[in-house]
């Protein structure tokens, strides 16, 4: 295991991608094809079911380490991960036990049936013999999922290195259905097992964000206008009979929305369409916090697709019965996809709108007006521009809202999970009522981590009061906050109830003065 | 009647009439080392050990009132007698031992059992009564030996060259950068931000020799520093001058790093466990070792450490500090520094 452990290491020792990518090439050129197979496997969340129970695991660590019960819970809270923390505090090994990770793999999925004893016997011993970073491998093989920063991409980057393969036919082998006990390595990477013809991709087309203004567009009727939306732009693919969903970041995401693999399965013909993959619900679109409790999930369960339901808004079509349209005009591409959708039409899947307008003045009003429901703002396209590969300036203009913002101070900190566990990583802010102080948000994003590890010591020391995980702070510290949307709420103490909050910046020249009152704030509200 | 009063302005000896690393000004402060959260400005008289008096001085002002004795010096104020003993936490750095009537009392300032061949290896002192820190007080915190983190720095440095990339080291200036220097004697040419080059110079004039470093000047020339390694403090990520620097590959070394969800923030490269404070068998050994009634746990995880010593027998009293964290004050060196 020790060129895996070596293999983790170059990868976590850098921030950058090509030095993740090389290290992964390197890896392959000298590992065992079962190894990386089992890597890929790993890699891409296809890990074997856990042999032994994790509170087995813990019991035994803390046998051997004779700490209380509460000390270990404090070490776990204080890591955030389980097999981290057995790997910590286990005592340095005391021989060496060197077997390739496949091997490793085989020996853990026969544990599965044998008894506590019997698994007692093989992990301690194996404990024993592995230095502090195998030994968390070793443990992650065992239970938990194994992120380690490493995408999808990156993995298919470094396999298209090694191979010269195209990396999107890569995406799809290593997505498609396989299991490292069922085909060889040079199998996987040409895709004996999968039809690469049907889930081929095009390129997407991109748009700039506009920077003239809307007279120098040239006149209005050479421009298809339409709402833009903040969700995950994809790819949808239908070809002979089976459904790829690529989303722009050329993932295969398929497997993610099961809801508009059924829609589109049901839709006669061949075609290639692209569009925002939204969650919708009740006709309404929500916001991307919401759909991105959706994503890199490993299980949709019914649950989610009864809380998040999603559906896509259909921009363009690429292909219809194999033929490429990408060179048609979009004016040509959109009477294809009003025709094509005019038989097909399902609550999932839906044109994207084409705003009607006469002249430029109208169309500021409407941008602002996008926010309402949840839209970023307009796409500008033009009619007779052809789907380009990647960005091209000139054809497609973004034009996004402006975002609103307040001035709040922190008055609650609150420590995050997973590896910010150690941070203060969730604050509430409040604006002036009066002379007091009154809530409007909650935020957990849009700060460094060099800022949040500033914040989480300088919380630490201004903590007034302790009440449970969350401290109360000095009114001192004032953040721009921004949101998607902002309306009158009983519910809410203050009376407004912010959408999608998010810390824009930490305002250090701002003091607890400057911030905004709770009028100031209600202003808003009448003016978007 | 009693020796020492934890108040305020921080711990105080009554018959002395002193105090130990004091957080606001008093009329006399016996200092255990120089960083920032332990000895602050403002202060009549400062008492601290020969070798961290150049850096007090450099630090606090060159006109200050201060006095400084070597380890195991007695001194008596009012009839106590004070004593320094080596705490390996940073050059200068000292455990307080204070004796008044056959009663002993040692405030271990910052402190780390294990050598580093920079500052005097730490020493147990026997007392009836043991004030320590608790920095990394949880048994997850199992520190390398230093033989294994300089072929860890080192294989990175010699990895950044092959891909040719600049080696920068982000650590304290007083302390950290002095044991990195260390750490990569001999690889290749250093060069250390201002800062540290500052208080090299102060520690290297209290006669201390230090590994060779090149001041890093603000108008450096690219091509001088490709491939070599550069020193800086922590408060200068994503500064100007970082950017500046070619091809950049960037470490932070500190304890914290030793878990790893803290080592993959995204800002630096790599993150190395290296630290000045005593890892969670180090403290335990150092409490054992002092044969103390009572232990007053301070400076990080008080609440867990005093909790564990009472459960093995072990008398212990949870203190508040004023500055907590130890990286607190250090971030406000920095930004001193950086001014
Ligand atoms: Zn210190
Ligand atoms: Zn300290």
């Amino acid at each position: 295991m020790k060129d895996f452990s070596n293999l983790i290491s170059a990868i976590e020792i850098t921030n950058k991608t090509n030095a993740k990518i090389d290290a992964l090439v390197d890896y392959f050129k000298i590992a065992p094809d079962k190894d990386k197979l089992w890597l890929i496997a790993l890699f891409t969340g296809k890990r074997p079911s856990r042999p032994v129970k994790s509170n087995l695991m813990k019991s035994w660590v803390m046998e051997i380490t004779k700490l209380p019960e509460w000390l270990f819970l404090e070490s776990y809270s204080s890591v955030g991960d389980l097999g981290e923390t057995l790997a910590l505090l286990l005592p340095n090994p005391e021989h060496t036990i060197e077997k390739p990770l496949h091997i490793w793999i085989d020996e853990l999925s026969d544990l599965k049936p044998k008894s506590d004893e019997e698994k007692k016997e093989y992990v301690l011993e194996s404990w024993n013999g592995l230095e502090a970073q195998e030994r968390l491998i070793f443990n992650k093989l065992i239970g938990g999922s194994f992120r380690i920063g490493v995408s999808k991409k990156t993995l298919v980057n470094a396999l298209a290195k090694l191979s010269g393969i195209d990396a999107n036919q890569l995406m799809h082998s290593i997505i498609g259905n396989w299991t490292p006990n069922t085909i060889s390595f040079d199998d996987l990477l040409n895709g004996e097992h999968i039809n690469y013809d049907n889930s081929k991709p095009y390129p997407f087309c991109l748009a700039y964000s506009l920077e003239k203004e809307l007279e120098d567009l040239g006149e209005t009727n050479e421009w298809q206008v339409e709402y833009k939306w903040d969700g995950i732009r994809g790819q949808i693919i239908k070809r002979k009979e089976e459904v790829f969903i690529w989303s722009r970041g050329e993932e295969l995401v398929t497997e993610q929305f099961p809801e508009l693999v059924a829609a589109v399965s049901q839709l006669v013909g061949s075609f290639v369409i692209d569009g925002e993959i939204l969650a919708i619900k009740d006709s309404t679109v929500l916001l991307f916090n919401d759909l991105q409790k959706r994503l890199n999930r490993k299980n949709v369960t019914k649950k989610l697709l009864e809380d998040v339901p999603v559906g896509l808004y259909i921009y363009d079509i690429l292909e219809v019965d194999d033929v490429d349209l990408r060179r048609s005009s979009m004016e040509e591409r959109r009477s294809k996809l009003e025709n094509l959708f005019e038989q097909n039409t399902s609550d999932i899947l839906k044109l994207s709108e084409v705003i009607n307008f006469n002249n430029w003045d109208e169309l500021d009003a409407l941008r602002n007006a996008a926010r309402s429901f949840n839209s970023e703002g307009l796409m500008l396209k033009k009619k007779s521009s052809i789907y380009h590969v990647g960005r091209k300036k000139g054809d497609w203009w973004k034009w996004k809202v402006d975002p609103l913002t307040i001035d709040a101070v922190m008055i609650y900190a609150q420590k995050g999970s997973g590896r910010r566990s150690s941070k203060y990583t969730d604050y509430t802010f409040a604006v002036r009522k009066e002379d007091k102080l009154v809530t409007v948000a909650k935020a957990y994003s849009g700060l460094t981590d060099v800022e949040i590890t500033e914040i989480s010591k300088w919380v630490n020391k201004n903590a007034i009061e302790k009440f449970g995980p969350v401290r109360t702070v000095k009114a001192e510290l004032v953040f721009e906050i921004a949101f998607e949307g902002i309306a009158y709420s009983k519910r809410h103490k203050s009376g407004v109830a912010l959408r999608f909050p998010r810390m824009k910046r930490w305002r250090r020249d701002k003091t607890v003065k400057d911030i905004d009152t709770i009028e100031s704030v209600k202003a808003l509200i009448d003016a978007s | 009647m009693k020796l020492i009063k934890f108040t305020k302005k921080g711990i105080y000896c009554i018959p002395g009439n002193f105090y130990l690393d004091p957080w606001y000004p008093v009329d006399y402060a016996v200092i255990s080392h120089g960083h920032a959260d332990h000895s602050r400005p403002g202060n009549k008289h400062y008492l601290c050990h020969n070798d961290s008096k150049a850096i007090i001085k450099h630090r606090i002002g060159q006109d200050i009132s201060i006095e400084s004795l070597g380890y195991n010096e007695p001194k008596n104020i009012n009839g106590v007698q004070v004593r320094f003993f080596p705490a390996g936490h940073v050059i200068g750095s000292a455990q307080i031992r204070l004796e008044y009537k056959g009663f002993v009392v040692v405030f271990s300032g910052d402190y780390k059992t294990q050598p580093d061949f920079i500052s005097t290896p730490y020493e147990p002192v026997k007392c009836h009564e043991f004030i320590t820190e608790s920095t990394f007080g949880l048994p997850i915190y199992k520190w390398k030996e230093e033989k294994e983190l300089q072929t860890e720095l080192q294989n990175w440095v010699l990895q950044n060259q092959k891909n040719n990339r600049t080696s920068v080291f982000l650590g304290y200036s007083l302390g950290k950068a002095q044991r990195i220097m260390k750490l990569i004697e001999g690889v290749d040419d250093v060069y250390v931000h201002t800062a540290i080059h500052n208080l090299n110079t102060a520690i290297s004039g209290s006669g201390i020799e230090l590994p060779e470093t090149t001041l890093l000047k603000y108008d450096f020339k690219k091509a001088d520093l490709q491939n070599k390694i550069v020193i800086m403090p922590p408060g200068l990520l994503g500064s100007k001058l970082l950017k500046k620097i070619p091809n950049a590959a960037t470490a932070i070394c500190s304890g914290w790093m030793h878990i790893r969800g803290n080592r993959r923030w995204k800002g630096v490269d790599a993150g190395f466990a290296i630290s000045d404070h005593a890892d969670w068998d180090g403290l335990l050994a150092a409490v054992k070792a002092t044969e103390a009634e009572k232990v007053y746990v301070t400076h990080g995880s008080q609440a867990v450490f005093s909790k564990y010593l009472n459960e093995i027998g072990i008398e212990a009293h949870e203190l508040k500090t004023e500055f907590g964290e130890d990286e607190l004050a250090q971030s406000e060196e920095v930004k001193t520094e950086t001014a």
